[in-house]
């Protein structure tokens, strides 16, 4: 069994070796499609971030009369709370309300005069909350009107801002949808690219397997070699397109930060490098060694 | 050894075409047979059907013992290394180096790494290959790289070598090489079954001649020559 195994090895690293151009250029497609594959991760993590920021930036907020009391407003909080569609609720008393003021205007000397003069503090406590989809608010803003909490509540931003809600809600699900087509249609690109590719390298060696067959080689050290071909252009197309594609995230990095304050590219490769190293010797290896073997199948009938 | 009874093969194509019909032959261990006859006449669909490249329409034949007809396509490779097979284009693995190729027939057979490196160059030197060893297919001439192919169809010590056609491709001195050698292989006791077109190589040989005209068996005879009409 060893002496069969590192013959298939050697054969393998021989056609591979040996084919110069035909191994060059199958190469070339496994590291475009390894590429194409790596721009999916990139892809998916810029809208992933720029759709949680989005989310982030979404919320409504329930201000209540000044003179409500706390655990008046903390009863709302805990319905809400309890709500399936509730991510998170915060609470803001008028205190908390004026000391963030006070600090968001510390440098307006004309609002601070003001609020000196108030004898009194002129801010009502506020509810802050996020649902888990943006489409939920509507859902939590229907409760909040309820009638019972009409006497102590003075506004709720949701109506106010309700179109701007339902257009970032939609924008989130078509990027999703889009994301995910792309995503789908790209990869499926790729995989047809590689098959076709290693399939015709396959093909220009049908008269080496039909000799191999004649000798009287079994189907298994006839294909084989093919596998561990098919290995080595995983291994080594994820190599060559990883040290393409980290250096344009190292560089480029710094460039989509203008666009997306929060986005960490170059962090996000680096703690997540060992998983990206899998994943593409995972879909490199996989590619080259299915396509091989669905490709050697038709020569090895007789 | 290898006995037809009443093979035919006939391919369909919209019509058919017959390759070979009512074929009786007996090959016994340790002759020396030439298969003569037009281009065409069916001799490489003979062969194709003792090595199990081809199935027969009709009949039976048995090489060492076996029904090639009914064997399963997994078990051809087991046959096949009992035999050895060479042709006009030589069919070598051009990405192998000259001992690799002839080593490789051995690998197939399992045989193990010391043997292989043992035998391997004594059988480059039988065949005047010895300082070939590392050359590719494409670095050698016509007659060498036929001697590449009959050393390795002789490697696994098979019971029958087939050659088809072996010298159409070669000058004449490389012909009258490639010819000395098989006898030479032959005089050691292994069958051979030689398909020629060429008239003054089957009546140098004076073997037993096997014609063949459109698909059937017309001349079988010992110290034959060639007739064909």
């Amino acid at each position: 069994m060893a002496t069969f195994l590192s013959r298939i090895f050697k054969y393998g690293w021989q056609n591979f070796s040996r084919g110069k151009w035909l191994s060059a250029a199958t190469l070339v497609i496994i590291v475009l499609a390894l590429v194409v594959f790596e721009g999916l991760i990139v892809f998916t993590v810029i809208t992933k971030t720029s759709l949680t920021l989005l989310q982030e930036k979404i919320d409504i907020s329930v201000y209540f009369k000044p003179k409500t009391a706390e655990d008046e407003i903390l009863k709302v909080k805990k319905v809400i709370e309890e709500l399936p569609e509730t991510a998170e609720v915060e609470y803001v008393s008028r205190d908390k309300a004026l000391a963030l003021f006070k600090e968001t205007h510390k440098d307006d000397a004309a609002i601070s005069q003001a609020l000196a003069e108030l004898n009194e503090n002129p801010l009502s406590p506020v509810l802050n909350i996020k649902a888990k989809k943006p489409d939920q608010y509507a859902a939590i803003a229907a409760e909040l009107e309820r009638e019972s909490w009409k006497p102590i509540t003075q506004k709720i931003t949701y109506r106010q801002n309700q179109t701007i809600i339902d257009r970032l809600s939609k924008i989130i699900d078509i990027t999703n949808r889009v994301g995910l087509i792309l995503t789908i249609l790209l990869t499926l690109t790729a995989i047809v690219i590689t098959f076709n590719t290693v399939s015709l390298a396959i093909y220009s060696n049908r008269e080496e397997i039909g000799i191999m067959r004649l000798v009287g080689a079994p189907n298994s050290l006839i294909s084989g070699p093919y596998m561990v071909e098919g290995i080595i252009y995983g291994v080594m197309g994820a190599a060559v397109s990883l040290l393409i594609f980290w250096p344009a995230v190292y560089w480029g990095a710094p460039y989509l930060k203008y666009f997306l304050a929060d986005l960490d590219l170059r962090a996000y490769f680096f703690t997540h490098f060992f998983s990206l190293v899998g994943y593409q010797l995972l879909f490199g290896i996989a590619l080259g060694v299915i396509s091989s073997n669905f490709a050697i199948q038709k020569y090895l009938k007789i | 050894m290898i006995s037809f009874t009443n093979v035919a093969k006939y391919y369909e194509n919209g019509s058919t075409s017959v390759a070979l019909d009512e074929i009786n032959l007996k090959i016994n261990t340790g002759e020396f047979v030439t298969l003569v006859g037009k281009s065409g006449a069916g001799k490489s669909t003979l062969i194709k059907l003792i090595i199990g490249e081809e199935q027969p329409t009709r009949g039976k034949i048995i090489v060492a013992g076996q029904d090639v007809g009914k064997m399963r396509s997994t078990d051809l490779p087991t046959l096949r290394r009992k035999l050895g097979v060479v042709f006009q284009d030589f069919r070598l693995l051009p990405k192998k180096t000259v001992h690799e190729n002839v080593a490789f027939a051995m690998e197939v057979a399992g045989r193990l790494e010391r043997e292989i490196n043992e035998v391997v160059p004594q059988v480059l030197d039988m065949v005047g290959l010895a300082d070939r060893a590392g050359h590719f297919p494409n670095q050698l001439s016509g007659g060498e790289k036929q001697r590449v192919a009959i050393a390795r169809a002789m490697i696994n010590r098979p019971m029958v070598i087939i050659a088809d056609e072996p010298t159409g491709n070669l000058d004449p001195v490389n012909t009258w090489e490639i010819i000395k050698l098989l006898t030479k292989i032959n005089e050691l006791g292994t069958t051979i079954i030689l398909a020629t077109h060429s008239k003054d190589i089957v009546n140098a040989l004076g073997k037993r001649v096997v014609s063949i005209d459109k698909g059937r068996v017309v001349r079988d005879e010992q110290n034959g020559r060639y007739i064909l009409n």
